[in-house]
């Protein structure tokens, strides 16, 4: 096996680049991630992994192995997670596994929820030495690599910190419902211009927020960037093989572009980038959704994605041919006279369609039996389907197995996974998801940990042909209780939409968006509008930019002052918590510290807070009298004078005190008020404050207001006497 | 051409002390021994645009500008002088002349502009979008290699008047705009803009020459309900920019009752028409597109264009708004750009009066200027300066990169390098002047030292 691959390899490399001697050593390689991460394809991906569903009646995993080894990558690796055994009995019965130049070896792993995780685990393989592409199995192109490599190489020979290439394909959005033809969500990226380089990329934005921020430093080291909205991510990167260790530096990357892109983006101290290639004609996507599946399979219909193309990619013996008006069949279809197949459609081997059946722009798979008067539009049905006659079905996905008894009704939207039955005549909710799995009752908000809960309930028992037996033995016991959710004869669950998906479940369905939420939508796109220019005028209309800054610095004191609440209320339960546990001074100390400085504070209003906290705690002290309460708060002082001491460091820390004490008695603890001057005095005996402060104090408020001055009024005697004390001296 | 024009002359900027003075407000400082406001004024008049408002800040300061126009360009141009009140802004200025404003479009220009980019042209590009507001734009070192000489390349980015512009693929329309203040926060641009648009560039090598093209009925409205508005550039252009999409003013929406317009009811859609054809687009702008909707039905989003005209690279625009400026202006117009002097310059690229008066031994290098009547004595040597007019300038005096105004006596010896020095100074024998300014009227001892300084008589 060595001595013809060395060969192949030093061949492809030649094809890719003019340094033959260089990439001699290296093949070109992929990872290929054979798992999504991500539950948007449930609950098919409970039964099957997704680059095994079909697109276009054809596994999705064939059309990127079919990219890669026709752009010249010589060794794939294919990570498996998610149902491995599966993916890997389909490879193995493929033809991938004997291709002369083209090499591809899976490697499995049980344990990783992530990307970032089997980037980590590739890497402790050590199998990539070069550059390496990656993809997800996902992906459908026939973009050439050439130029991108070559592109990748050159920036690499200049900087070796340029990791990664981006490969973005041009796509407006809608304007109506923000998000591409492949229902993806708008993606905000900033561009260099004139080096390609990636400087900002904000995926799944905050739709409230109006405006964009971009950070200032990057107009000053860029004096032009390009913003983009209308550029879609086609989620196949050139990586450098620093990529992987970077994971594994950062063990907490997780997602690739969430974590790992923007975490390079933001961080300037390592100054790794990342650059983007745009292509122009040649087609990339990847299937991320329901709503980019069904476009997808369009494009491929319509032969955007040649070579990858029904006709072309044969899969076992069965041709299909290509027809007038986008119409592909394969052989041995029965078709009555009176059907009536529309364009745009693909139909599989050895189906059976009846008779007045109407049937466009669906993709129908092998063996499926169809019967009379149905009406099929804009669905995917794949294999050894029945549809018994009077069916409807519109933009669903039917898969493989799926019984639909006579009458019933899909509504747009519906997906029924595997082996589903559908009562007579039952009409399926728009958008219902219908599995012979129950749904799983713990709804993981976090989307990453999919495959953990795949491999509890699925992965273990569910390989092709054991699924089989093992739901056919659920079946009786299904029916009994599912009969009612799916009509008469129904077997299967009805997955409800779980809180939170219900707004989006439209936005990623494969159904066209209907009338109602379109105008739905127009109307909210303009009060956002509203709002937007209410957001963008307030500072405007409020006056020059002046008052703009004024307002700015206003809610950096609302910031300053929530701050400090927050810093007190810390301090207070620290504190408490010392008295109530016995805590030793030091290690309140300590905890203050601490917290003074993960707030940002200053020693004042440490000695401010904790002061604070000792007349609460005092005035928490069950008393009635004054007295009593007066006790109460010379204990504490005796035994946490020192506490509060090692924060009076200074004349200006002592003050603070002071000024705090008379707020808490003229606001929150006005019983402590007329004990004001006692307090105090006992202060001064305490040696917490020093003579210094208090007549600081009392200078402090000469000028002020009359009902500001009450309790100099009331410790007046006490001033007086320390005055003359001093004088004395 | 329907276009009124309305210069904006400034006052006594305080920026520019001590180079102004009672006597010499801003509009009237020599640039290549031509009150900088000739250069405005002659761009108006090659294109053909003669009815103009000059408005100036102080009736002080108005008396002496006018006087100057009324000698200058009797018979070439028809100019109202408009004294305002001082500080009040340019919107403020503005607000205070709107009476006077009569035109359907109104060209605002900085009078210390020094630029040779057609005004004809950006009039031109405002009628083909019909748009609200255009403003003129040219690259950023304007002075070219003498900026990037004098100034590092790092603080450059701290330059006033520094912005950031956002354009449309096609650098017609104006998206973003970010000045002043703003620079110091992160950049904040609209998603709204940006989702309508697609794409959008941000520059930060553009300088906005102070050069607008604006809608008369949408300035007046604009200035009438924003009261607070003081700066068209601060206020009234980022207000226009914001809301472009999401239009406040009349512009577009309901037809507008317009004095000139005679046809009434079908201008609006005539218009846009016709602005299409004329922008040469069988693609609509965005705005239309956002503004008939995704379906195409026209819902009533109204919108207005802000657009922009970006000068060619080779145009020369700077302003004079700083002493730094003044001194890169008067070597630039000199020099480079010493077509916009309106003077022809001889073989030796430099201009000496015939009446000047030059000693034995003494050089005048190229690009330099010597105004009428100037003596010069024995072995002087004059590189990269202009003087002007009746100095009397005494022998082995060096004079280089400076500004010296007019009937200034420098003595023997002296050496005068990168400095100003402003009309009627007299420097005595051997005065070494480094980057400094000398105000009107000053005396410099004999055998003075100065390095940086700026030198002033004191007030009264």
């Amino acid at each position: 096996m060595g001595a013809p691959k060395k060969s192949a390899a030093a061949a492809a490399a030649a094809r890719v680049s003019d340094d033959p001697e260089e990439l001699a050593r290296v093949p070109l390689q992929a990872v290929l991630l054979a798992d999504s991460f991500t539950t948007k394809f449930r609950p098919i991906t409970l039964e099957r992994p997704k680059v095994l569903l079909p697109l276009v009646n054809v596994p999705m995993i064939e059309y990127t192995l079919a990219w890669l080894e026709s752009a010249g990558v010589e060794e794939v690796f294919v990570f498996c997670c998610a149902h491995a055994k599966q993916v890997i009995n389909y490879l193995e019965s493929s033809q991938w596994f004997s291709q002369p130049k083209f090499s591809v070896t899976t490697i499995e792993s049980h344990n990783s929820v992530s990307a970032g995780d089997a980037l980590r685990f590739i890497y402790e393989r050590n199998v990539i030495h070069g550059d390496f592409i990656l993809i997800s199995g996902d992906t459908v192109s026939n973009m050439s690599l050439t130029r991108v490599l070559q592109e990748h190489k050159e920036r690499r020979k200049k900087d070796s910190n340029a990791v990664m290439t981006m490969v973005i394909k041009r796509s407006k959005l809608s304007p109506v419902t923000q998000q591409s033809r492949l229902g993806t969500d708008e993606l905000f990226m900033a561009i260099d211009p004139d080096t390609k380089q990636l400087l900002y990329y904000e995926e799944n934005t905050n739709h409230l927020k109006a405006t964009l921020s971009l950070d200032k430093m990057l107009l000053i080291d860029n004096s032009s960037i390009r913003l983009h909205n209308d550029m879609q991510d086609c989620f196949i990167d050139i990586c450098s093989p620093e990529v992987l260790s970077l994971f594994t530096d950062n063990f907490d990357y997780q997602h690739l572009r969430r974590h790992f892109v923007k975490g390079l983006l933001v961080d300037d101290i390592m100054g790794y980038k990342i650059y983007t290639h745009e292509i122009h004609s040649s087609y990339a996507a990847r299937v991320d959704n329901y709503r980019a599946y069904d476009t997808i399979s369009k494009d491929i219909i319509q032969r955007w994605t040649y070579p990858l193309v029904p006709d072309v990619l044969l899969l076992g013996n069965s041709t299909t041919k290509l027809e007038r008006v986008g119409m592909y069949r394969a052989s041995e279809i029965v078709q009555s006279r009176s059907a009536q197949i529309g364009p745009l459609t693909v139909i599989g081997t050895g189906t059976r369609i009846g008779d007045n059946t109407k049937i466009s722009n669906s993709v129908i798979g092998k063996g499926c039996d169809i019967g009379s008067n149905v009406l099929i539009e804009g669905c995917h049905i794949w294999d050894n389907v029945t549809i018994e006659d009077g069916c409807q079905l519109r933009h669903s996905i039917v898969c493989d197995g799926v019984v639909m008894k006579s009458g019933a009704v899909l509504s747009p939207g519906v997906v029924l996974s595997f082996k589903v039955v559908i009562g007579q005549n039952f009409t399926a909710p728009a958008y219902s998801k219908v599995s012979l799995l129950p749904q799983p009752i713990k709804q993981d908000s976090d989307e990453e940990l999919e495959y953990a809960d795949n491999n509890s309930d699925v992965e273990t028992s569910c390989a092709p042909d054991n699924m089989n037996g093992e739901l056919t033995s659920e079946l009786s016991e299904i029916q009994g209780s599912a009969t009612s959710e799916l009509g008469c004869g129904g077997v299967g669950y009805i997955w409800s939409i779980c809180e939170g998906a219900s707004e989006e479940e439209w936005r990623h369905s494969i159904a066209p968006i209907s009338a109602e939420k379109l105008a739905e939508l127009t109307q909210t796109t303009d009060d956002d509008l509203e709002f937007s220019n209410q957001d963008g005028n307030a500072p405007a209309s409020s006056g020059e930019l002046r008052s703009d800054a004024l307002s700015d610095s206003e809610d950096d004191d609302e910031d300053t002052k929530n701050d400090s609440a927050y810093f007190e209320k810390e301090v207070e339960a620290t504190f408490l918590r010392a008295v109530h546990e016995n805590v030793q001074v030091d290690h309140v100390i300590l905890e203050v510290n601490s917290l003074k400085l993960s707030c940002n504070m200053e020693f004042s209003a440490c000695a401010g807070a904790i002061f604070y906290s000792m007349m609460k705690l005092a005035l928490e002290t069950p008393h009635k009298t004054t007295d009593e309460l007066s006790r109460a708060v010379l204990n504490i002082f005796n035994s946490w004078h020192r506490l509060l001491k090692s924060y009076l460091s200074g004349k200006d820390e002592e003050i603070e005190v002071i000024l705090k004490f008379e707020e808490m008695c003229s606001e929150s603890a006005k019983e402590l008020s007329p004990l004001f001057t006692q307090i105090l005095h006992h202060l001064y005996d305490k040696e917490l404050i020093s003579e210094d402060a208090i007549l600081g104090w009392e200078f402090e408020k000469q000028g002020a207001e009359e009902s500001d001055r009450v309790f100099v009024r009331q410790a007046e005697n006490f001033l007086q006497w320390l005055k003359e004390a001093s004088e004395e001296d | 051409m329907d276009f009124q024009v309305v210069v904006l002359a400034g006052g006594f900027s305080k920026k520019l002390v001590p180079l102004v003075s009672k006597e010499v407000p801003k509009a009237l400082l020599p640039v290549a021994n031509r009150p900088v406001l000739s250069y405005v004024l002659d761009l108006l008049e090659q294109s053909n645009l003669k009815d103009l408002i000059v408005v100036v800040e102080g009736s002080d300061a108005a008396f002496r500008v006018g006087g100057w126009i009324s000698a200058a360009y009797l018979d070439r141009l028809h100019v109202d002088v408009a004294p305002v009140p001082e500080d009040i802004g340019t919107a403020g200025a503005l607000r205070a002349i709107s009476h006077h404003l009569t035109a359907r479009d109104i060209l605002v220009v900085s009078g210390d502009l020094v630029s040779d980019v057609p005004p004809g042209a950006v009039a031109a590009a405002h009628r083909r979008h019909d748009a609200v507001v255009t403003a003129t734009l040219c690259s950023n070192p304007v002075s070219g290699p003498a900026d990037s000489g004098s100034s590092g390349a790092k603080d450059k980015t701290k330059k006033p008047g520094r912005n950031i512009i956002g354009l449309d693929p096609s650098r017609q329309f104006l998206l973003h705009i970010a000045a002043g203040a703003e620079l110091e926060k992160d950049l904040r641009v609209q998603k709204s803009i940006l989702r309508a648009v697609g794409e959008m560039e941000l520059r930060a090598d553009l300088m906005d020459a102070h050069l607008y093209a604006i809608k008369r009925s949408v300035l007046l409205e604009v200035l009438d309900q924003k009261e607070t508005f003081q700066s068209i550039k601060k206020d009234v252009l980022p207000y226009l920019v914001r809301s472009q999409l999401k239009s406040e003013v009349l512009s577009n929406g309901a037809p507008q009752v317009e004095e000139n317009g005679n046809d009434k009811v079908n201008s609006q859609s005539k218009r846009i028409t016709q602005s299409q054809i004329l922008a040469n687009a069988s693609n609509r702008s965005f705005h239309e597109l956002y503004a008939f909707g995704p379906d195409g039905s026209a819902s009533a989003r109204r919108t207005h264009k802000c657009c922009v005209y970006i000068a060619n690279n080779n145009k020369y625009c700077a302003r004079l708004n700083s002493i730094q400026a003044f001194s890169d202006i008067n070597r630039d117009v000199t020099g480079e750009a010493n077509h916009l002097s309106g003077y022809s310059f001889s073989a030796h690229n430099n201009l000496i009066h015939p009446s000047a008066e030059l000693g034995s031994k003494t050089t005048v290098g190229p690009h330099c200027l010597l105004g009428e009547g100037s003596q010069m004595g024995d072995k002087c040597s004059v590189k990269r300066s202009v003087i002007g007019r009746h100095c009397r300038i005494g022998s082995s005096v060096k004079i280089v990169n400076s500004v010296v105004m007019d009937h200034v006596t420098i003595g023997d010896g002296c050496s005068v390098q990168g400095s100003v020095v402003c009309s009627n100074v007299q420097l005595q024998e051997r005065v070494t002047l480094k980057d400094c300014q000398v105000g009107a009227s000053y005396v410099v001892t004999a055998g003075s030292e100065y390095r940086g300084e700026s030198l002033a008589k004191k007030e009264k």
